[in-house]
């Protein structure tokens, strides 16, 4: 095949990152090795609950290879603080959230299986586990509630003193009296109940740190696993450990994935850039896979009641919906916007309902914290939504897909009842396209065709939307937001022509090398083979906050493209001084300055050399050098959205169900590199799958346990519990940003738990089935369905 | 994992007097289920005692009505063995869809008997075959092998040799997947001889495997899916846990004993 060429936009170019990932030439935190390294184990907590009587480290520091041994009390001594949430969340009184004190190590009590307790630092990783297993820890084992459901209940455990009914914040968006007024009126109500499970990451590179200090300028360096190195430093150096922030570079390689759960401040790197200066040694840190199942921040774990009033034609009229969101024992980064503003705002689905209220209560459990994963709140929110549509067009007697195109929004810009403001979309082109690659048409002949094969099949149906590209930040401020959420990139030609390009973006699996790759190459008209991409390095990249929800290309691209336009501001002042014109007559088309009407013309490899070799230069008027910075903040969220269509078939005999048909057709905006969309879609949709039918995160009620701590009893999807995904796009562009994107990392996630869950409950035609729809769950509704039919 | 002697001898002479002298040591073979415990530190052992390179254990024999595999013999091959495809397809198929690819080219028939994992496939091909496990010191049948949980009526020191199978007319093994660890919920192995008629049960008793007396008087009047539909095992006798309560496995158990009945008929 030949190289590809301009334009590079919209080009399935292959990903310039596999050649090494697939070779094992990736540096990942692991791999990075320096002299003199110690290893760092924690001692965890084997209680979900307890309080610390007393430690003896004695026969533990006594043991071959130790270098030391550290306790919450030692990081208290030291007056290192705890882990900081970002975002303020202020309840219906107007009162701030509770926020416990999040210990890096705990400080008189555990509150979940796998709290650190203490950290062993030795010269091998063996015996620091070999002198773990000697400290002697006497715990005072306390009760612990685990479950949304009971962590309000009178009586159960206490995880905070500060919070004596458990309970860190309730939220609420929307005016209820209107609601309540439009439920009175209603031809016909829709209710549903249920939980949205509660899921684990599972990164495949495990969380990892290297923290080194260097004596000769007091300095730090941090290698972590993490989507944002600058929000992880800063909030490391400016709220737990008061260093400051020009002394600690941080950076995060090569690194394994992360779905969330890698953009937050963890206890364990935290605690060794703390040690490496007290032990004046390297430290590092991998965690084990059972350790990444206990103290990964878990993703989802609310239970809900939601309801749908519609009018007799089917118009929805408002929706009422009141969630209890699990935060786990500690608040983590982001733990509190993601069950509020990335959730409750997006109630509004694709549709126009007139009035949405949502109450959301927030409480502490003794199990790991939950924060941000994959999608984060909107997941939650478009299966409240599109499960209470399909449900409702069920007891109507409407096709699902002709009462979500009675609903549907079509004049932009929309203003929710929920506080955003759609910019652009097409929700009927989308459904309909899904509708023809889905074969909806054929699906009856096929449920025929299964019903004679004594299979059960089912049709259903998710339209979702997200808000994406994170965030305008005046807004993200006004509704708690403890940070920024801009993007910086940097664009530095070299002398001879090529390019780096610098972002604040964080790559860990969505292919930024070649896609940022592909937009500058476009852009300024040079081939995409002399364009490098540098990202997660906070002594490389000016600032950065990181990849999350969806934001890369919308916010980080954005940021990328104001410094192209500045590149190439310059760029034509300096030809025009070569081609002795005047700066207005240039024009710059195809990596090529063309005095405008006329063949004299210098290509941007030549401006780039007359920068750097200024013999021939307007030295009086402008700078030498071709490197310019810039930083965007958004206008607005980005607002991607789509049509799901999932067709199951279910076993009756052993309750098993197959996913026999999923499309997907997304707007995403303009697409950069579809095989890289099609290749996020793709792990959204498995993951999205996987919550419906596979995982599930489990605590026994009683001790608190992980009873789903490893891959022998945590479903995992694999590859063969999938069919081959039809996927498609189609665009409308989004209008705020240059490159008119809107993001495709969650979509898949989002759409998907509530397309699977609709197939099921078609397939078995019943109202709802909780996830994940296991073969035992199928099984007993089948059972039941039965039985009330005698 | 903790510090450990570890021995690789050639002949299982040495084998056994390696073990005479360390009471304590563990056999490895395959290692797929000994060294993870080994690593997560929920096991320890003093010595391991490596019978991989013990020739005398990879025998492969078909004869007229009986097929021998050594206990060395890897997943892998004996899915793929000429001998196991001619004799007993279904022990083939059973052994192809063990674990994933590398646990199939790790993993040994010897050491999966002698773990005995309740969810395991091959002790229902064992007890399902009525095969008869031979070792160092004397043989066994497969009635008496399985003991329970992970236990055996090997004695200490004792290294599973060899397997021998009685050649059934017709066999099957069907297995429901757990989906997250894809051992066994529930697999029902079904083999009709010569006038013998066996159902063994794996991934649902909660003492181990375990053959399903019923079924097989039935299945010997008549050999059909429709002869054991209404056949049950109690929940009583069976396991629940987090991925299956012990009803649903009793259920699954007469649906996976139709079907393996079906599949050896076919």
């Amino acid at each position: 095949m030949n190289a590809p060429h301009a334009p590079y936009i919209g080009q399935s170019i292959k990903r310039k990152e596999d050649q090494r990932f697939l070779t094992g030439g990736g540096t990942y935190t692991d791999d990075v090795a320096v002299a003199n390294q110690t290893h760092a184990y924690f001692l965890r907590s084997p209680h979900a609950h307890a309080k610390i009587r007393s430690i003896d480290l004695n026969k533990a520091k006594a043991a071959p290879g130790v270098v030391a041994i550290f306790t919450g009390d030692d990081l208290a001594a030291a007056k290192v603080g705890g882990l900081p949430c970002g975002w303020l969340i202020t309840d219906v009184n107007g009162q701030p959230m509770k926020e416990p004190p999040h210990p890096c190590l705990a400080q008189d009590k555990v509150r979940h299986v796998g709290d650190q307790v203490a950290v062993v630092i030795a010269e091998t990783l063996n015996l620091a586990k070999d002198a773990a297993e000697l400290i002697e820890v006497d715990y005072e084992i306390l009760p612990a509630v685990v479950s949304a459901a009971d962590a309000r209940k009178p009586g159960v455990a206490v995880v905070h003193d500060s919070a004596p009914d458990n309970t860190c914040y309730v939220w609420s968006i929307g005016t209820q009296d209107t609601v309540d007024k439009a439920f009175a009126s209603a031809k016909h109500v829709t209710t549903l109940e249920f939980a949205n499970n509660r899921l684990i990451p599972n990164a495949i590179e495990p969380r990892a740190a290297l923290a080194q200090y260097a004596r000769g300028d007091d300095s730090y360096t941090l290698h972590v696993t993490s989507q944002n190195p600058h929000v992880e430093r800063l909030l490391m150096t400016a709220f737990v450990l008061g260093l400051p922030e020009h002394k600690v570079r941080v950076i995060a390689p090569d690194v394994g994935g992360g779905f969330g759960s890698k953009i937050f401040l963890y206890a364990e790197e935290t605690v060794i850039v703390w040690a490496s200066k007290r032990v004046n040694r390297p430290i590092k840190w991998t965690a084990e896979r059972s350790e990444s199942f206990l103290t990964d921040a878990h993703g989802r774990d609310h239970v809900t009641k939601a309801e749908l009033a519609l009018d007799k034609n089917g118009k929805f009229l408002a929706m009422r919906v009141h969630t209890t969101a699990n935060m786990g024992a500690y608040l983590s980064t982001f733990a509190s916007c993601v069950p509020t503003i990335l959730y409750a705002t997006l109630l509004a689905g694709q549709y126009t309902t007139p009035a949405i209220y949502c109450e959301v209560t927030a409480v502490f459990t003794n199990t790991a914290p939950v924060d941000a994963y994959r999608g984060a709140g909107r997941p939650e929110a478009t299966y409240v939504v599109e499960r209470l549509v399909e449900t409702a067009a069920r007891e109507m007697g409407i096709s699902p897909a002709d009462l979500r195109r009675r609903n549907f929004i079509t004049q932009f810009p929309y203003q929710t009842p929920v506080a955003l403001c759609y910019d652009t979309g097409n929700y009927d082109a989308t459904l309909t396209e899904a509708m023809k690659l889905a074969d909806v048409a054929g699906f009856e002949a096929r449920r025929k065709q299964a019903a004679d094969r004594g299979k059960l099949r089912g049709l259903g149906y998710s339209t979702y939307i997200e808000a994406c590209g994170l965030a305008p930040s005046n807004i993200a401020g006004a509704l708690g937001a403890r940070a920024g959420l801009f993007e910086a990139g940097e664009i530095r030609f070299h002398p001879t022509g090529s390019v780096t390009v610098f972002t604040g973006s964080h790559s860990h699996g969505q292919g930024h090398e070649t896609t940022f790759a592909q937009v500058v190459a476009d852009k300024l008209g040079i081939p995409v083979e002399n364009v490098d991409v540098v990202h997660g390095d906070t002594g490389r990249i000016p600032f950065g906050m990181g990849t999350y929800g969806s934001r890369s290309i919308a916010v980080g691209g954005s940021a990328i493209m104001k410094a192209i336009d500045k590149i190439i501001d310059k760029g034509k002042k300096i030809a025009a001084h070569l081609l002795e014109a005047s700066d207005d007559n240039i024009e710059f088309r195809d990596g090529v300055f063309t005095v405008a009407g006329t063949d004299r013309k210098k290509t941007i490899a030549e401006v780039a050399f007359a920068a750097y070799v200024p013999h021939n230069y307007p030295l009086d008027k402008l700078e030498p050098g071709l490197n310019e910075t810039a930083f965007y903040d958004p206008a607005n969220f980005t607002y991607p959205a789509g049509s799901h269509i999932c067709e199951v078939e279910i076993d009756p005999q052993t309750g098993s169900t197959k996913v026999v048909n999923f499309t997907a057709v997304d707007d995403f905006g303009n697409v950069i590199n579809p095989m890289i969309v099609e290749g996020q879609v793709h792990g959204g949709l498995a993951q999205g799958i996987g919550q419906a039918l596979l995982e599930g995160c489990i605590y026994d009620a009683a001790s608190g346990q992980l009873l789903t701590g490893s891959y022998m009893d945590y479903a995992m999807p694999r590859a063969d519990d999938f069919p081959s995904f039809k996927v498609d796009t189609k665009v409308t562009a989004c209008t705020h940003n240059p490159l008119g994107v809107k993001g495709c990392g969650e979509a898949g996630a989002i759409g998907a738990p509530a397309a699977v869950i609709n197939a099921v409950t078609d397939a078995l035609n019943i109202k709802d089935i909780a996830m994940p729809a296991t073969s035992e769950k199928v099984w007993r509704a089948l059972n039941s369905k039965g039985k009330k039919t005698k | 994992m903790h510090a450990f002697d570890y021995q690789r001898p050639a002949t299982l002479k040495d084998a056994a007097a390696f073990l005479k002298k360390n009471e304590n040591a563990r056999v490895l073979s395959g290692g797929q289920s000994l060294i993870p415990t080994l690593k997560m530190r929920l096991a320890q052992t003093p010595a391991l005692v490596d019978i991989n390179a013990i020739e005398e254990l990879r025998v492969v024999k078909l004869e007229a009505a009986m097929l021998t595999l050594g206990a060395g013999l890897r997943h892998s091959e004996v899915a793929t063995s000429k001998e196991v495809l001619i004799g007993i397809p279904a022990l083939a198929r059973v052994a192809a869809g063990i674990g994933d690819r590398q646990v199939r080219n790790m993993g040994t028939l010897g050491g999966a008997l002698a773990n005995n994992d309740p969810a395991a496939d091959y002790p229902a091909a064992v007890l399902g075959l009525g095969a008869t496990v031979h070792t160092n010191r004397r043989s066994i049948a497969a009635d008496k092998f399985f003991t329970g949980l992970y236990e055996t009526a090997l004695k200490p020191g004792e290294i599973i040799t060899s397997v021998q199978f009685p050649l059934p007319k017709r066999a099957a093994y069907i297995k429901f997947k757990n989906p997250a660890s894809r051992f066994a919920l529930v697999g029902v192995f079904v083999s009709e001889g010569a006038g013998v008629v066996r159902v063994a049960v794996t991934g649902a008793g909660n003492a181990g495997v375990f053959r399903v007396k019923d079924m097989e008087k039935k299945l010997g009047e008549k050999f059909a899916p429709e002869s054991i539909a209404k056949s049950k095992v109690a929940p009583d006798k069976l396991n629940a846990d987090l991925h299956a309560s012990a009803e649903y496995r009793s259920h699954l158990i007469t649906v996976l004993a139709q079907r393996a009945v079906a599949a050896a008929l076919s």
